[in-house]
């Protein structure tokens, strides 16, 4: 079992306990624990069950690599699922429970799994959806979705807060090791605007657990003086609990700072994202060790070799009494001087090699340890936890040689290069075939907006795994990164001391000659389940491309993305094939390196700041007056006003009644306007609408189309001619920063000779639409210095002058077919302007009314909305606007696009009215039936609605449509369909319902 | 009249303080921006040099400022807007040149305090560094998902100016991003 | 996520400011052209591997539109320059040439 040592652990503070719970059970650590640490110290060495067998699991790593220990954090609004206990800082109150059990961690019905293997292999789940088809449906499904994902995602809402931050530096160093501290001072003294990061609490990496001396002093000395000289520099931050997550083009890179989860008390946000631009990058990411595959490598107390190390001499903790050294090289020894160091017993060193006369197999030797050269485990004993391991002969099949027992066995199967931030954004690697590994292939660097290598790897990331030369290489990427930012910096590193070792020797899998029975036992993905077995039958099934191997196994695709098992299931395959490993190939490294929250890619944007909402200048008085509120863009806009005891539909029908028996007032605000001023504004507005605007005389409105090249309608509304050189363009309300744009487009990329400036004064004004019998009463009780009567200011005509002393700008212009005055005054007192007409309007009911009121009327009155009669692929004359569409013109936007053959077809969908017989109201979306099916089987249809009301005002359910040859076939009654499988007869009509002759707006 | 800004001078306060600073008059002038008669025009009503590109030249209650190659923004007092318009298009008579009082199109804000300019940090994608980023020049950036115009306007203090329909939303970013504990510590 | 140069307002730009507009120096064909003319204006577009003229507009910025030449496969940008042009300039066609010696402008 393992447990707390009565001494060491350069981490832990033995004074400041901390009382945390595991499954309900109260435990104690020390400050500067992991979650990991505390747990191992408390004898707890079953953490978790897998994946897909819900085999007991217990802590393998120590760090960011560790694909066991993952817990559910936290509860409530806090809890986080799939947290590592080996980067989950411990502090006072933690609560985690472990994942993938049921009921419990001890006793787990779903390990039945376990004694299922045979029937869940590689491609199981490829197999199942594949067949027999109806087994997916009835047997397999329910099963997988029981069993399937990995931990609980949380129930309520996430309480904390996230946030971005936006930084520009010359040069990012990504891991705050040896090498990358030795980078920052370098690259520090270039005058370059440095950023390191690290992503534990704690800087030096692994060079004071090794015992490193640099400079003849101990790591921890070097590393706190090299720490307070960069922190004494004004070019240079650095930041701990930062995860480089990603790089990506053009030097972005994207940096994870872990804020307040060692410290839920802190105030602040949890997490931050840094959006980094980079210059330059160095990755100083360091290496990660590789299991070994032997059978029962998985059993909970088997574990890396660096990580029983780190146990031991950061935190205090032994894994066990006894623990198997097993390796390939000579860094494990390490770990076997360390146990021996805290008086732990070590019964043997098991190395694969034939012979090793390294400084640290002697030093071991001395130490009176065990050394078993040429032998390895032949299978690994116990079920929940390490009792013994067996030995047999490297070379051989796995005859047993000998048996030991233990409760932890430390392996080590060699170092990989974190290559990953290397390769997210192209960088190549090469095979390295003395250290079995891959490493950054400096001549395939990844390059950036000017065509220059942007990244370099120093240190163990880049395949230098010796003290003095991790040093060294950490100062010389700084001096080529600062020479390629045109700085000059000095390479200078101090000395290191550096047992002389020697070479280990690849070890994919222990013994070499291991059968299948053993196969089956050796666990490549721990958190994915996936066995050396699983990765031979992929190949032996036709998977021989590395990516397909992973996707047919789930090699790799798990939380921990393959950290300690790709390189051991790109071996297999490779062998699998009779290939080499180069050649095999990796899978591709993809952002982020460790998972990152939800909250931190979201940052700011959430609750209140999720997205930006548009607020008009009478935004408060809607609100004041509990209207019902409808998106329209990113606007606000009140969809109508209930009163209480109203139903939304009798406020829209008491709303449009109102407004046509006596005075409405809508906020029209939303509108969108743009100045469109110069000598040639004329000529640039004839060219964006489909009708003649250059002829419209000052002080008179025009409603226009605008299409965009394709001939599609794309916005529609009335224009105003200011004076000569300047008109007054009003667009939809979700369309003045689209049509803004557009006309910019064309302005500055075709016809940049044009003299014509435009200005989008959209929000300079608030606009009131003051319609009905009693506007033009309600306007004169206010007070105006404009003859606002029908001679004088007559439809589609507009002035400018004083109403209730606003200064003000009325527009004869209407959208429900009543007198109604469209009134611009400066935003800054729109909501007084609201107010004035509200009071004024009293003895009139003025009745605010809202979008759908809205809509109702412009319905009644047979005008299109865009985006209801237009989606997009409508021109307008689908929608009977001929008329608007000038013949005299030789060219305007869309024009020639309106002229292909399709878009002059006269089977084109045509818009009508349409008046259910019955009175209904037809649903939206509704299609028109015709007889017969077409190719697919389907019912043919003969057109479809675009809107449809109940028609308050004449009592009915009206809708407009686009009919095939629609306007050839008024009176015909058509048959709509409904998603009950009935229809509804409605009968073509035209599509001006009221008041066709326009005496009510012409008065 | 009461003439009211977005926000009516809402105020987050903290270690850095956002402030919605009322209504200011702001002027889009439009034109070409080496024509002696618009420098004659702009400069002489402003009392300040014509800046060049990205640049803020501010005066005691005037500033001009870069907008784009051919527009300019000019900046006085909320009450004198429409009596500048006036004046810049009068002497810009016969010239291109568009001028639009967009005064109540828009809302500014002041963010002051030690961390003021680590909040805006937060929102824009830009180069805010001191090294980079200092008085004199006016950054037209987005500040989380709208467009914003961004400049030093004091020691510890930076400007913002955003559309008058996203006030609140801008408002509401800026009030997080200074809330006091979230100091990055980086400038 | 790109970082281009606005030549109006000199800003090297985050991709978050910028608006794409697909490829540059179309030629407009209106009325009177032919249906191969119009069709190859308003559907055809090069998709190359490798040079590419596009359009951006500094849409988070000042607003004006520029065009870029950049290489689609590594990303590499060669230069960015006015909108206010038919065909690309020399100076843009050098710094093309100068990184990738085998390309021509009709390829």
């Amino acid at each position: 079992m393992s447990t707390r040592l009565s001494s060491g652990g350069r981490l832990i503070d033995r004074s400041a306990a901390r009382d945390f719970t595991f499954n309900g059970k109260r435990l104690t650590g020390y400050a500067g624990d992991t979650l990991a640490s505390a747990l191992l110290a408390n004898g707890q060495t079953l953490m978790g069950r897998s994946f897909k067998y819900h085999r007991p699991r217990g802590v393998v790593a120590s760090g960011a690599e560790e694909p066991n220990a993952l817990m559910g954090i936290g509860k409530g609004s806090r809890f986080e699922p799939n947290q590592r206990a080996t980067t989950t800082e411990l502090f006072d109150g933690l609560e985690a429970e472990s994942q993938n059990h049921w009921p419990s961690l001890e006793f787990d019905v779903g390990a039945v799994n376990n004694s299922l293997a045979m029937f869940f292999p590689a491609g199981f789940y490829y197999k199942t959806f594949m067949f027999p088809r109806p087994a997916w449906k009835h047997l397999f499904e329910p099963i997988v979705r029981h069993s399937a994902g990995l931990g609980k995602a949380p129930k309520d809402r996430d309480a904390d807060r996230y946030e971005h931050f936006y930084a520009f530096v010359d040069v990012m160093i990504v891991g705050g090791g040896i090498a990358g501290l030795q980078a920052a001072l370098t690259a520090g003294a270039s005058g370059a605007r440095v950023l390191l990061v690290e992503q534990t609490a704690h800087w030096g990496g692994r060079a004071p657990v090794d015992g490193v001396e640099i400079d003849g002093q101990p790591a921890d000395e070097w590393i706190k003086s090299a720490l307070q000289t960069l922190e004494g520099m004004d070019n240079v931050r650095v930041r701990s609990r930062t995860m480089a997550s990603g790089v990506y083009d053009h030097g972005y890179v994207l940096a994870y700072e872990r804020l307040t989860d060692h410290a839920p008390e802190m105030d602040g946000p949890r997490h931050r994202l840094w959006r980094i631009r980079a210059k330059q990058v160095i990755t100083a990411t360091g290496a990660l060790e590789r299991p070994l595959s032997f059978a029962g490598n998985d059993i909970p107390g088997v574990m890396l070799a660096s990580a029983v190390r780190d146990y031991v001499v950061n935190w205090g903790v032994s894994p066990g009494d006894r623990t198997v050294v097993v390796t390939n090289n000579d860094d494990a020894y390490r770990t076997a001087l360390a146990l021996h160091g805290a008086g732990l017993a070590v019964p043997a060193i098991v190395d694969a090699r034939a012979t090793v006369t390294g400084d640290l197999p002697e030093a071991a030797r001395a130490a009176g340890i065990r050394v078993l050269t040429g032998t390895g485990i032949a299978s690994v004993k116990g079920k929940k936890a390490v009792t013994g391991v067996t030995l047999c002969a490297q070379a051989g099949e796995g005859a047993v040689t000998d048996e030991i027992a233990c409760e932890a066995v430390a392996m080590s199967g060699g170092w990989s290069p974190v290559v990953h931030l290397w390769s997210h954004c192209g960088g190549k690697l090469t095979w390295d075939a003395d250290q079995a590994c891959f490493r950054p292939d400096h001549d395939r660097a990844p390059t950036s907006h000017d065509g220059k290598p942007f990244v370099t790897a120093a240190g163990a990331a880049d395949g230098v795994l010796g003290s003095a030369d991790a040093l060294a290489s950490g100062s010389n990427a700084a001096v080529a990164v600062a020479e390629a930012l045109g700085l000059s910096a000095t390479a200078s590193a101090p000395s290191a001391n550096d047992p002389a070792e020697t070479p280990m020797e690849a070890v994919w899998i222990m013994p070499q000659g291991a059968g299948p029975a053993k196969r089956m036992k050796m666990w490549l993905d721990y958190q994915n389940d996936v066995k050396v077995s699983d990765v031979r039958l992929a190949a032996q099934e036709g998977y021989e491309s590395v990516e397909h191997t992973k996707r047919y196994t789930t090699l790799g695709m798990a939380t921990d993305q393959g950290k300690l098992s790709n390189i051991n299931g790109l071996a297999t395959l490779a062998s699998a094939l009779n290939d080499e490993i180069p050649n095999v190939g990796t899978t591709t490294f993809r952002p982020p390196y460790t998972p990152i929250s939800m909250g931190a890619i979201a940052g700011e944007a959430r609750g209140d700041v999720f997205q930006p909402l548009r607020r008009t200048p009478m935004h408060a008085w809607h609100e004041e007056q509990g209207a019902y509120m409808e998106p329209v863009g990113h606007w606000r806009r009140p969809y109508c006003y209930p009163k209480a005891g109203e139903t939304h539909e009798q406020a829209v029908h008491r709303e449009v009644l109102a407004t046509r028996n006596s005075l409405g007032l809508l906020d029209a605000s939303t509108l969108g306007k743009i100045i469109v001023k110069g000598p040639d504004a004329g000529r640039f507005m004839d060219m964006l609408y489909t009708n003649m605007m250059s002829t419209l005389k000052p002080g008179k409105c025009r409603y226009g189309l605008m299409c965009n090249e394709n001939g599609f309608l794309m916005d529609d509304g009335v224009v105003a001619r200011i004076d000569e050189d300047t008109f007054l363009v009003h667009t939809t309300s979700g369309g003045a920063e689209h049509t803004h744009g557009h006309m910019e487009d064309w302005l500055q990329c075709e016809w940049w000779d044009w003299k014509v400036h435009t200005v989008n004064v959209t929000e300079q004004y608030a606009q009131v639409a003051v319609v009905g019998p009693n506007a033009r009463k309600l306007l004169e009780k206010l007070g105006t210095d404009m003859d606002l009567s029908a001679e004088a200011l007559p439809f589609m005509g507009f002035a400018t002058g004083k109403i209730g002393g606003f200064n003000t700008r009325v527009f004869r212009i209407s959208f429900s077919g009543e007198l109604s005055f469209e009134i611009a005054v400066p935003a800054s007192q729109g909501r007084a302007f609201w107010d004035a007409l509200h009071e004024a309007g009293a003895e009139w009911n003025a009745t605010a009314y809202g979008t759908e009121a809205l809509h109702i009327m412009r319905a009644e009155k047979g005008f299109i909305m865009i985006g209801d009669e237009t989606d997009g692929t409508v021109i307008p004359q689908d929608l009977g606007l001929g008329w608007a569409i000038s013949k005299k013109k030789e060219d305007y936007l869309g024009k020639r696009a309106q002229e292909r053959s399709h878009m002059t077809d006269p089977t084109r969908w045509k818009l009508v009215g349409l008046e259910t017989v019955d009175g209904s109201v037809i649903p939206d979306g509704s299609y028109a039936v015709a007889s017969g099916t077409n190719a697919n089987g389907q019912g043919n249809t003969q057109g479809r609605i675009t809107s449809t009301y109940h028609s308050p005002t004449l009592g009915k359910g009206i809708a407009m449509g686009l009919v095939l040859n629609g306007p050839d076939r008024m009176g015909e009654v058509i048959e709509f369909n409904k998603v009950d499988g009935t229809t509804v007869p409605a009968k073509i009509v035209n599509p001006v319902f009221y008041d066709p002759d326009g005496e009510k707006q012409n008065v | 009249m009461s003439d009211v800004s977005a926000l009516m001078g809402a105020v987050a306060e903290g270690r850095t303080r956002v402030e919605e600073a009322g209504l200011a008059g702001m002027i889009t002038l439009r034109g070409d921006l080496a024509s002696a008669k618009l420098i004659a025009a702009v400069t002489g009503l402003a009392g300040v040099e014509m800046p060049g590109q990205r640049e803020i030249k501010t005066g005691d209650d005037k500033a001009v400022a870069w907008m784009s190659r051919d527009e300019l923004l000019i900046m006085v007092p909320h009450e004198e807007a429409e009596a500048a318009v006036a004046t810049l298009s009068t002497a810009l008579a016969g010239e291109h040149a568009t001028v639009a009082n967009v005064s109540d199109a828009r809302a500014l804000f002041r963010v002051e305090g030690p961390h003021a300019r680590e909040a805006i940090a937060k929102l824009a994608p830009a180069d805010l560094h001191p090294d980079s980023f200092g008085p004199g020049e006016m950054r037209r950036t987005r500040m989380a998902q709208v467009p914003a115009a961004i400049w030093q306007s004091g020691d510890d203090q930076f400007s913002v100016i955003c559309f008058r329909s996203v006030a609140q939303y801008v408002f509401d970013l800026l009030a997080l991003s200074a809330k006091d504990g979230s100091e990055v510590g980086y400038f | 996520m790109l970082i281009l140069e606005c030549p109006c307002c000199g800003v090297m730009a985050d991709e978050t400011e910028l608006a794409p507009g697909g490829e540059a120096h179309l030629k407009r064909y209106g009325p009177g052209s032919s249906d191969e003319e119009f069709e190859g204006y308003l559907f055809h577009r090069v998709n190359p591997k490798g040079v590419h003229f596009e359009r951006w507009r500094h849409a988070n910025g000042c607003g004006k539109w520029f065009l870029a030449a950049r290489c689609t496969n590594t990303l590499e940008v060669f230069a960015t320059y006015s909108a206010q042009t038919p065909e690309p300039p020399q100076h843009v066609i050098d710094a093309i040439a100068a990184r990738r010696p085998n390309w021509s402008i009709e390829a």
